[in-house]
């Protein structure tokens, strides 16, 4: 990653981008393609139909080494670590003592290390609150000198597995080494946009050739970052910063199915982490309000800040993230109600320009999960 | 061969006797994407010269239309609302957004040709 006159960072992929036409705008620090010549409406349902890549090298890459790396991240995750199985993957969240969330992250038991990916807003704040907590035994690499690529659609397990063969076995939410095209690679089968696909991770070196080789496949498409957003939306995957923040507890966030059980108050290793007492709590008496999926009525986005009231115009909330759904092929949106008004199917209002537009809670995802588990 | 006339807001507007049409730029709708909402004006509805008179919004975000004349609408383009990609598709034809009947013809001249505009947009790159 190397630093502009501006400050703005720029990823290995920084020249393909301007060489395909990217439009690029600041995001998280970074130059970054917001869309290419196709536009979002294209590249949404090309990733939805074929296959997607997405240049996710803002992220963080993390290594954590040393005997004690699972058992001392416990001390930061409501997230059962050492029992993840080597190649097994996990979403995780670091919380605060409010029971707040810093950050959502994925974790991998790499057999020799965890490899941890953070989101690129919050990266210097996650590595600082891991070399903080995680003690002297624990070994923190950040990968500065390699690129994430993900490969996502209904497509990516076949392009991918011309190059990498091996990577067929591989199922929703695990990760291996993988060599492509002459370049040891680590790849997960995981992603953000409800479909099946992989991340790459790979030397920065190498990154622009993989990238090229790639898009050189005939079903596959650069994709920008307002169709990766789009399509995360759709698959009803939070946003951080926007969907869940320090504010928000993942009871709140619906997030609980990511608390594992072995962490929880009767678990087996219960608490030891920011916050547990509170979320303890939430687990035990339930929480007053709740992250929901929103379908507004008519063709009108409605979209993140938006208030949500009742029938008689009393604030029950706020959306936190909305647009349009290409794939839904109308708005969609999700934010947080009152758990009155939590159930799927509960109508009600969301004020958009001065008016009232109606708006149904709906179950999440809006379009159906393509994840490969076998 | 138009004497079409554009705002720096990217708005144009070409008259037929005192009936201004008004729609977006070709440069606007490239810079917008993928236009999935329209929202224009109601007949009757009185409007300032510079007033926020329309509503469009891409995938990605909502955007405010000014209007580049003073008048009073004549009609809505009814059509943008099953159909508002046609503002992509045809931005200076069918994708129109409101007619408007000009309270000051003078208005007009505050405006940008075809050409001073193509100059504006290159000064914007």
């Amino acid at each position: 990653m190397t630093e502009q006159e501006t400050g703005t960072k720029t990823t290995p992929l920084n020249a393909l981008h301007r060489e395909l036409g990217g439009r690029m705008v600041p995001f998280a620090g970074y130059d970054m393609p917001v869309q290419f010549p196709a536009g979002i409406m294209k590249e949404h349902l090309h990733t939805r139909e074929a296959a997607g890549l997405f240049d996710v090298s803002h992220m963080g890459q993390v290594r954590l080494r040393g005997a004690a790396a699972a058992e001392a991240m416990e001390r930061l995750v409501p997230v059962d670590v050492v029992e993840l199985e080597p190649g097994k993957q996990r979403y995780a969240l670091f919380t605060n003592e409010s029971g707040g969330i810093l950050d959502d992250l994925m974790i991998t038991n790499a057999g020799d290390h965890l490899f941890v990916v953070v989101n690129a807003a919050c990266k210097d704040q996650d590595i600082a609150h891991m070399r903080a907590h995680l003690g002297a035994e624990v070994t923190l690499e950040v990968l500065e000198d390699r690129a994430l690529l993900a490969l996502q659609g209904p497509r990516a397990a076949a392009v991918l597995a011309r190059l990498a063969p091996e990577v067929a076995n591989l199922l929703f939410m695990t990760g291996s080494d993988v060599e492509i095209d002459g370049a040891v690679c680590f790849v997960t089968r995981s992603g953000y946009t409800g479909e099946d696909g992989f991340e790459i991770s790979v030397p920065a070196a190498r990154a622009e050739a993989l990238a090229k080789r790639l898009l050189a496949e005939p079903e596959v498409a650069p994709i920008g970052l307002g169709a990766r957003d789009s399509l995360r939306l759709e698959a009803g995957l939070c946003l951080y910063g926007h969907d869940i923040d320090t504010t928000t507890t993942p009871l709140e966030g619906a997030l609980a199915w990511a608390l594992s059980k072995t962490r929880r108050a009767d678990g087996a290793r219960p608490g030891g982490y920011p916050g547990a007492e509170v979320l303890f709590g939430q687990f035990a008496n339930g929480v007053t309000r709740r992250r929901v999926g929103l379908r507004p009525e008519g063709r009108a986005p409605v979209r993140e800040g938006a208030e949500l009231v009742d029938s008689q115009g009393r604030r029950i909330g706020q959306v936190t993230s909305g647009g349009f759904g290409p794939s839904v092929g109308g708005p969609v949106a999700m934010g947080y109600v009152e758990k009155e008004h939590a159930k799927p199917g509960t109508a009600v209002q969301a004020m958009v320009r001065g008016k009232p537009l109606a708006v149904t809670v709906t179950k999440m995802p809006f379009v159906e999960q393509r994840y490969y588990r076998g | 061969m138009s004497n079409r006339k554009y705002s720096k807001d990217h708005e144009w507007v070409t008259v037929e006797g005192d009936v201004g049409t008004v729609g977006i730029s070709d440069h606007a709708q490239e810079q917008l994407g993928d236009v999935v909402y329209v929202e224009v004006p109601e007949a009757g509805a009185a409007i300032e010269k510079g007033g926020q008179v329309a509503t469009i919004e891409s995938v990605k975000a909502a955007s405010e239309i000014y209007s580049p004349v003073s008048g009073e609408v004549v009609e809505g383009n009814a059509a943008l609302a099953d159909e508002p990609g046609t503002v992509n598709s045809d931005p200076h034809g069918d994708g129109w957004f409101y007619k408007i009947k000009l309270a000051n013809t003078a208005e007009l001249d505050e405006l940008m040709d075809e050409e001073a505009y193509k100059t504006y947009l290159d000064g914007l790159d």
